[in-house]
C-alpha cells in the first residue's frame, strides 16, 4: 500500500542476533562442561576435540585415553544431551503456556501434566512391586507411564474446560487444570499409602533425575521434542499477536483459538515427554522464560528460541552441579533447579525494571 | 454472492448517503435485520443501517441499547443472525484476513500489553498482510512508519505503550487500525477515557483523516453533542432497535432524548450542529 520509503529507523521486536549468538554459546559450554566434569575430571579442551571427532569425517587429535574417550561418549554425552532437551522443552512449553493463557504463572504442571504423570509413574512403581519381578522389564515402565498419566491428564483437563460451553476461557481451562490436578494427586496419594514400601523410589522419580539416561530415553523423546519445538516456534508471532487479547486478535485476522489449542497440545505433548524421561523438575518452565522477558525483551520472537536455547543450557548445568556436588550421593536436578534457579531469578527481577512482565 | 439488493441500497435512514444507491456502488456498510444475542439474552433486535462510501455515522443511545454489540457484530467479531455486508461482500463469507484489510475495530478498552513498545503495537496492525509462518515486509514496516508520520507519533515509537498518557494512547490505537490498511474503521467509544480537549483532537484527526485517506467511519459515542458535530449522521439505538436516523439536527431533538435517555435535555442550535446541554429536571 506503500512505497518503502527511507526508514525512521526503529526495528521490530524480534531476535537479535547476539542473544541468538549467547544461546548458542550457553548451549556449547554447557555441553562442554557436562561432558569435561563429573566423578572424573577431564581436559575441557580435549572433550571438545572428541565432541568434534563425532562429525564424520573429522579426525582431532583430543589426548583422551580410550576409557575416557567411553566416559565421554557413552556414559555423558546421552545424559547431557537428555539434560539440553528436557530443559529446553520444559522452558519452551512453559513460554507457550505462559503466552496461550496471558498469565505470568503458567507453567508445564498446569493443566494436570505434572499430577497425571505422578500418578501414572506412583501406579507402576506401586503395582510393580506388588506383582514381583515378573513385571519389571515390561516395556510399560516409568517412562510410559509417565508419558501416558500426563496426556491422559491433559485430556480430562480439556473436557473438563470444555464443559463450560462453547466459549470457553483461557481461566476455564485452568481451574479445569486445577481441578484435574488436585484429583490426580489425590489418587497419588492414596496409592502410595497403600504401597509404603515403594516410597522411596517414587519420591526420588517425584523429584526428578537425569540419572539412568542413556541413548534409548534421547531417542524416546527426540521425535516429540521435534515436533514441539517445530510447533511452538511457528507460533511466535501469533503469541504476540495474542497479547492483545482474543477479540482484537480476530479482529487483526487470527484464529486465535486455534493457536491457542495448536499450542497447549504441542506444549502437552513437549512436557509429558520431557517429564516421562526426567521427572518432575520444577522452576525451569516459569524461571527461564521470565529471565529473557527480562532481559531481552516481551515479544516471543525472542522468547521462544531463547527459552528453547537457554532452558536446555540451565538444566545441562544443573544436572552437572546434581551429580558432582553432592559426593558420592546425587541431588535430585529438581532441588538444584529451585535452589539456584530462584535466587538468581529474584536478582534478575530486581535489576532489570524496564522489562518487568 | 451476488444479490440483487440495489432496490434497498438508499433505503430508509440513507438520507445523507447519495453516493449509496447510485448504480452498482455499494454503500461501504450495509446491514439489514441485524440481530445478536449473547448469553442468550437479545441484545440487538433487528438493526438496519447503512454508511456509504466516506461516510462518518455515529451510533448513539443509552447504555445497554446494544451500541457496541452491534458494533462488533458488524466488524465480523461477534456471531450474528441477519445481513452484514462490508463493501458488498458478506462479512461471514469473507476469509479472516481478507475482513482485517477491509474492517478495522478500535475496541471500547484496548488491551495494552505489558512492555510492548509503540513500533511493535502499530506493526501489530499489519497482522493480515504477514504470510503464516512469514515476517514484515518492508512494505510493511514503512507503511507502520508513514502512519506514526502522519499522527505524529514517530518519538513515541521506541516508548513503552504502558508508559503513555490516555490521549497518546488513543492515538495509538488508532494507528494500529490505521496501518491495517482497512476502509472501514468501526470506532467503540474513541473518546471516552479522555478530556475534552483531547476529544476534539483525536475527533478532528479521524475526520482529517477520513478526508485524506477516503476511509468510512462507524462509531458509538455517548456525548451527543460531540456525536452530532463529527457526524454526517446518527443512528439512534433504544433496547436493540433503531429509533431514530438521520442528520444529526432530526436526531438530536429534545423529545427524542427524553423519550429513549429519560432526560430533560435542552437543545441549542450550533455552528457544527446541535449543542445537547443536560438540564436538572
Amino acid at each position: 500500500m506503500t512505497l518503502p520509503r527511507e526508514r525512521v529507523g526503529t526495528r521490530p521486536a524480534g531476535l537479535r542476533p547476539i542473544w541468538l549468538l549467547a544461546g548458542l554459546l550457553a548451549v556449547l559450554l554447557a555441553l562442554v562442561a557436562g561432558l569435561a566434569f563429573g566423578s572424573v575430571s577431564l581436559p575441557p579442551a580435549g572433550v571438545a576435540a572428541e565432541l568434534l571427532n563425532l562429525i564424520p569425517g573429522v579426525r582431532l587429535h583430543s589426548g583422551l585415553s580410550e576409557r575416557d574417550i567411553a566416559i565421554v561418549t557413552e556414559l555423558r554425552l546421552p545424559r547431557v544431551i537428555l539434560g539440553l532437551l528436557v530443559g529446553s522443552m520444559l522452558a519452551l512449553a512453559g513460554a507457550a503456556y505462559q503466552g496461550v493463557f496471558r498469565n505470568p504463572l503458567a507453567d508445564p504442571h498446569l493443566l494436570g501434566v505434572a499430577a497425571g504423570a505422578g500418578l501414572g509413574v506412583t501406579m507402576v512403581i506401586a503395582f510393580r512391586s506388588t506383582a514381583g519381578e515378573a513385571t519389571a522389564n515390561l516395556p510399560f515402565g516409568v517412562p510410559f507411564a509417565a508419558f501416558a498419566g500426563a496426556l491422559i491428564a491433559v485430556a480430562l483437563t480439556w473436557l473438563l474446560g470444555a464443559a463450560g460451553g462453547r466459549d470457553r476461557s483461557p481461566a476455564t481451562l485452568i481451574l479445569a487444570g486445577v481441578a484435574v490436578s488436585s484429583f490426580l494427586a489425590a489418587a497419588q496419594t492414596y496409592v502410595m499409602q497403600q504401597h509404603v514400601d515403594t516410597l522411596r523410589e517414587v519420591y526420588s522419580w517425584l523429584l526428578g533425575r537425569l540419572a539412568t539416561a542413556g541413548w534409548h530415553d534421547v531417542l524416546l523423546i527426540l521425535p516429540y521434542a521435534a515436533v514441539t519445538g517445530a510447533i511452538v516456534l511457528s507460533q511466535r508471532r501469533e503469541l504476540d499477536v495474542l497479547t492483545v487479547g482474543d477479540e482484537e486478535a480476530t479482529g487483526l485476522g487470527l484464529h486465535p483459538q486455534r493457536s491457542r489449542y495448536l499450542l497447549i497440545v504441542a506444549a502437552s505433548l513437549g512436557t509429558a515427554a520431557a517429564v516421562s524421561v526426567s521427572g518432575l523438575i520444577g522452576f525451569v518452565g516459569i524461571i527461564v522464560p521470565h529471565t529473557m522477558r527480562l532481559l531481552a525483551g516481551p515479544s516471543y520472537r525472542s522468547i521462544l528460541p531463547l527459552s528453547f536455547l537457554f532452558g536446555g543450557a540451565f538444566l545441562a548445568l544443573a544436572d552437572l552441579l546434581a551429580r558432582t556436588a553432592g559426593g558420592a550421593a546425587e541431588i535430585p536436578i529438581g532441588v538444584v533447579t529451585a535452589f539456584f534457579g530462584a535466587p538468581f531469578f529474584i536478582v534478575v527481577l530486581r535489576t532489570t525494571r524496564t522489562a518487568a512482565p | 454472492m451476488k444479490r440483487d439488493l440495489s432496490a434497498v441500497g438508499g433505503g430508509p435512514g440513507s438520507a445523507g448517503a447519495g453516493v449509496a444507491g447510485a448504480g452498482p456502488l455499494r454503500p461501504a456498510v450495509f446491514v439489514r435485520g441485524l440481530r445478536v444475542r449473547l448469553e442468550r439474552a437479545l441484545i440487538v433486535d433487528g438493526i438496519d443501517l447503512e454508511v456509504a462510501n466516506g461516510e462518518w455515522v455515529t451510533v448513539i443511545g443509552p447504555n445497554g441499547a446494544g451500541k457496541s454489540t452491534a458494533l462488533r457484530a458488524i466488524g465480523g467479531l461477534l456471531p450474528f443472525d441477519g445481513t452484514v455486508e462490508l463493501g458488498g461482500t458478506a462479512v461471514e463469507r469473507l476469509p479472516r484476513r481478507e475482513r482485517a484489510k477491509t474492517v478495522a475495530t478500535v475496541t471500547q478498552a484496548p488491551v495494552v500489553p505489558s512492555a510492548m513498545r509503540v513500533f511493535d503495537y502499530v506493526l501489530l496492525g499489519r497482522t493480515p498482510y504477514v504470510p503464516p509462518l512469514g515476517r514484515e515486509s518492508a512494505a510493511d514496516l514503512a507503511a507502520v512508519d508513514e502512519v506514526l508520520e502522519a499522527l505524529d507519533l514517530e518519538r513515541f515509537a521506541g516508548r513503552r505503550l504502558d508508559t503513555l498518557s490516555g490521549g497518546e494512547r488513543q492515538r495509538v490505537f488508532l494507528a494500529r487500525a490505521l496501518a491495517q490498511g482497512a476502509r472501514i474503521l468501526l470506532l467503540d467509544e474513541p473518546t471516552s477515557a479522555l478530556d475534552i480537549g483531547h476529544q476534539q483532537e483525536v475527533l478532528e484527526l479521524v475526520d482529517r483523516l477520513r478526508a485524506e485517506r477516503g476511509l468510512t467511519v462507524l462509531a458509538t459515542m455517548h456525548d451527543l453533542t460531540t456525536a452530532g458535530e463529527y457526524a454526517d449522521r446518527i443512528v439512534l439505538l433504544s433496547a436493540g432497535r433503531v429509533v431514530a436516523s438521520g442528520p444529526p439536527a432530526t436526531v438530536l431533538t429534545e423529545e427524542n432524548l427524553a423519550e429513549h435517555y429519560r432526560v430533560r435535555v435542552r437543545v441549542i442550535e450550533g455552528e457544527h450542529g446541535p449543542l445537547v446541554v443536560p438540564v436538572r429536571g
